[in-house]
């Protein structure tokens, strides 16, 4: 008997669990998922908390219910991977040998690590986050009572998690800004340690353009040393500061501790992994799989998605002596809310910019890429059900793994640098 | 590929100037890239430079400033003092290797 043990029962282990044990034979191979709870959360959901679209009953369900028969759920907190040895031991003192592991820990907003963020007087009372279910409602209680004032969007360093989504908390806080009748009495400002307002230079400047269509002011390089919860500001390394009055922040992301104890992340816990195959550069038989990684791609669920399609062939490949042949291409597809009902999407990968055009299909759509329209709101809304019905369970999807140029305008002129 | 005539050698650079052949490099090229950018080099300066070239070597990867701080010892505050504004671009320019990713 054959033990796969995958760290982590979110989107990229809950779907592995789902494939793998459809393709593995019950008889051969033991598939056994560790998670320290039972609540799977809808992540990207987090968004419309905060303005109350969404209820916490929506965006959370039990992780034991996405998980097949024949795939044993431990609950437990990992103490730390001994790699050598092929084995995992827990904080309670058992021990889960493996032949081959996925480590599926994800990604996790770490607010601990700048000075004056949660160790302030200020947490939670006019520094928030929305990263988090429990951020994301004491967000919504503080907006209710909030009507003037200076309002700072903010993102610590990258990589984070879902690049897109402090964008989208921005525009759908204008907009709800302007439903309520006071975006006059409101200057907002968006702080970013990017050169602009996002990492892919064209999208970069179509997401610039509406940040000044809506005149929200943009304070660019912005790398922070601490937030001073007296005056009520950001600093930043080279002495700028930023005023507020609400302040939403994206924390530092930062990988899992126990791969820090085990001595196999990078400076921000990250597994080094091949581009390709997910694989660990060090051990043949552990991958990192989503956002626990050190993929130079976004950290989101749809990469992750597109991530296991490959992971699980090139796994079938790998345990009968074969090379694997399958590729990662970095290809990842956004939704981006940008309020108003509308949204755009974007679809790109490790060496194509996100393009306009049309998705999935060419000339059809029904989607617009990189444009503002109304059914890319609704593709995004639709979306958690598809989450939850098809992507977990892993049944197929009708999206392509590797990124496709079909329906795309490629840019005709070059993309201006945006430096 | 382009490339470029600094002091006399033919360089391999991108879109942006940054070097992209490691072994194209010499400290007198760095020199003469960090006056470009308006940096006069210091033995500090050099410190780091010396840094992200060794750590290249080993990671494959342009240091980040996190890195240059937990690897290099060079806290943040300082990067900014030695290479204003943008030390991740500014250093990695200097030190003739690609900007470091993470920005995805």
């Amino acid at each position: 008997m054959k033990d796969l043990l995958i760290l982590g029962a979110g989107t990229a282990g809950t779907m592995i669990a789902n494939k793998l044990r459809k393709k593995l034979a019950k008889d051969q191979w033991r598939i056994t998922i560790v998670d320290r709870d039972d609540r799977h959360h809808y992540q990207p959901g987090y968004l419309f908390l905060p303005f109350g679209t969404y209820t916490e009953k929506q965006v959370v369900r039990s992780r034991h219910t996405f998980l097949p028969d024949g795939v044993d759920f431990v609950i437990a907190e990992v103490d730390k991977i001994e790699p050598e040895a092929n084995k995992v031991a827990l904080t309670d003192g058992r021990e889960l040998g493996y032949d081959y592991l996925v480590i599926a820990s994800g990604t996790s907003p770490r607010p601990d690590q700048t000075p004056g963020m949660s160790d302030g007087t200020e947490w939670r009372k006019s520094i928030f986050d929305f990263y988090t279910l429990e951020g994301a409602k004491a967000l919504a209680e503080a907006l209710n009572k909030f009507d003037h004032g200076r309002f700072v969007v903010h993102v610590t360093e990258m990589p984070i998690k879902c690049p897109v989504a402090p964008l989208e908390f921005l525009f759908l806080a204008e907009a709800w800004l302007r439903e309520r009748g006071i975006r006059d009495r409101v200057e907002l400002t968006y702080v970013t340690p990017l050169p602009g307002a996002f990492t892919k230079p064209a999208a970069s400047q179509h997401l610039g353009s509406i940040i000044d269509e809506r005149k929200i002011h943009l304070e660019t390089d912005f790398m922070i040393e601490s937030i001073d919860n007296e005056k009520k500001a950001l600093v930043s390394f080279d002495e700028r500061e930023v005023p507020f009055d609400l302040l939403v922040t994206i924390p530092l992301n930062m990988g899992a501790e126990f791969v820090a104890r085990s001595k196999m992340g990078d400076d921000l816990n990250y597994v080094p992994v091949d581009k390709h195959t997910m694989q660990s550069k060090k051990y043949a038989n552990v991958f990192a799989v989503g956002d626990a990684g050190d993929l130079p791609a976004s950290k989101a669920g749809s990469v992750a998605h597109f991530a296991v399609d490959i992971f699980t062939d090139n796994f079938m490949e790998l345990i009968e002596g074969r090379p694997m042949t399958e590729q990662f291409d970095g290809h990842a597809n956004c939704f981006i809310e940008s309020g108003d009902k509308k949204g755009l999407l974007i679809d790109f990968n490790y060496d194509t910019e996100p393009l306009p055009g049309k998705f999935p299909f060419p000339k059809v759509g029904p989607m617009d890429l990189l444009k503002e329209t109304r059914a890319n709101h609704l593709g995004k809304l639709a979306f958690r059900h598809i989450y939850w019905n098809v992507l977990l369970p892993g049944r197929p999807m009708g999206i392509p793994t590797h990124m496709s140029m079909a329906g795309k305008v490629p840019l005709t002129t070059t993309t201006e640098n945006q430096e | 590929m382009p490339t470029t005539t600094i002091n006399g050698h033919e360089i391999h650079v991108d879109d942006e100037g940054f070097m992209t052949e490691y072994d194209e490099w010499t400290e007198d090229l760095g020199k003469v890239l960090a006056s470009q950018i308006g940096i006069d080099m210091t033995d500090e300066h050099w410190q780091v430079i010396r840094f992200l070239r060794e750590d290249f070597r080993e990671q494959g990867e342009t240091a980040t400033v996190r890195r240059v701080q937990t690897a290099g010892g060079v806290p943040p505050k300082r990067l900014f003092q030695l290479f204003p504004q943008k030390p991740a671009k500014k250093m990695s320019y200097v030190a003739g290797l690609p900007k470091p990713h993470g920005c995805v």
